[in-house]
């Protein structure tokens, strides 16, 4: 997985059931609306901030999103290393971690 | 903070459209506005990835070529900064929308960090520093067919911001030196 070695941010949560891994920008409210969201639904994840990540890890998630068949936009959130979703769209949120 | 506040009523005024009702919304991307300005030394969308180089981010620097666009079919700029009546006034709901931004355009800038990485040496170096500014940004004169406004800039914008003609409206100016 391409996103192995990059320096990810870890929430806690209740709910660990999916492995949720969010690709956002510090300065972007829908990424900010997307974190809320599952904080508010005791969802465990990651994220990466891109904007503040190394152009290298940068690069890289480019390629990780272009490489799952999805556009580079933020958010990204990626679920069970499969499932991939473009934006804070809460229903298909909502279908993938079960909610 | 407040400068970049008025500034986009300013904005929104000027062309007919709202800014996101929601207080906390408008808040984060008011604030991601002033975060890029202080860190680039422009306001570049903040909802997408910038890349420090004004001539690679011109057209995401807020308003961006794309909002006016977005507004007209979508009813929302990319980030739901801006936005029309009905959905201000809540008839329609707010849902992300694609990114209109071309995929290239994207990658541009991607491929310059990453060339920008690449450790240069010698003659090398030197070149790479004197052709800093990106080669593949062609600036042109473009002018509205419709009203007479000139532009010098990459590409065409997509509605002229004198006469709201559509981008096919433009032209490029060719000049010849014969004159």
């Amino acid at each position: 997985m391409a996103s192995e070695n990059m320096n990810k941010t870890k929430v806690s949560g209740k709910n660990n059931k999916h492995r949720v891994l969010v690709y956002a920008l510090s300065t972007c409210a829908w990424c900010k609306m997307t974190k809320k969201y599952l904080h508010e639904n005791n969802i465990e994840y990651e994220y990466v901030d891109v904007d503040l990540a190394s152009d290298e890890d940068h690069e890289k998630i480019r390629q990780d999103i272009i490489n799952r068949g999805s556009e580079p936009s933020f958010p990204t959130l990626i679920v069970d290393d499969k499932t991939v979703i473009t934006g804070f769209r809460k229903d298909l949120i909502k279908e993938a971690l079960e909610l | 903070m407040e400068k970049v506040r008025q500034r986009a009523e300013a904005d929104a005024k000027t062309y007919g459209y709202y800014l996101n009702p929601n207080a906390e919304f408008l808040q984060d991307l008011l604030e991601g506005l002033k975060q890029n300005e202080e860190r680039y030394g422009y306001p570049s969308c903040p909802c997408r990835i910038a890349i420090g180089k004004l001539e690679l981010d011109r057209d995401i620097i807020c308003p961006c070529d794309y909002r006016d666009p977005d507004v007209a079919e979508y009813g929302t700029c990319y980030c739901a900064l801006y936005m029309r009546k009905d959905l201000y006034e809540g008839k329609a709901s707010i849902v992300p929308i694609p990114e209109r931004r071309p995929p290239e355009k994207q990658a541009r800038a991607y491929t310059v960090t990453s060339e920008a990485t690449v450790p240069a040496t010698g003659e090398k170096a030197s070149e790479a520093k004197a052709t800093e500014q990106p080669a593949e940004v062609k600036k042109r004169l473009w002018y509205c067919r419709q009203c007479g406004y000139v532009v010098f800039r990459e590409d065409p914008p997509y509605i002229c911001p004198i006469c709201k003609a559509k981008r096919e409206m433009f032209a490029p100016i060719e000049i010849s030196a014969k004159g």
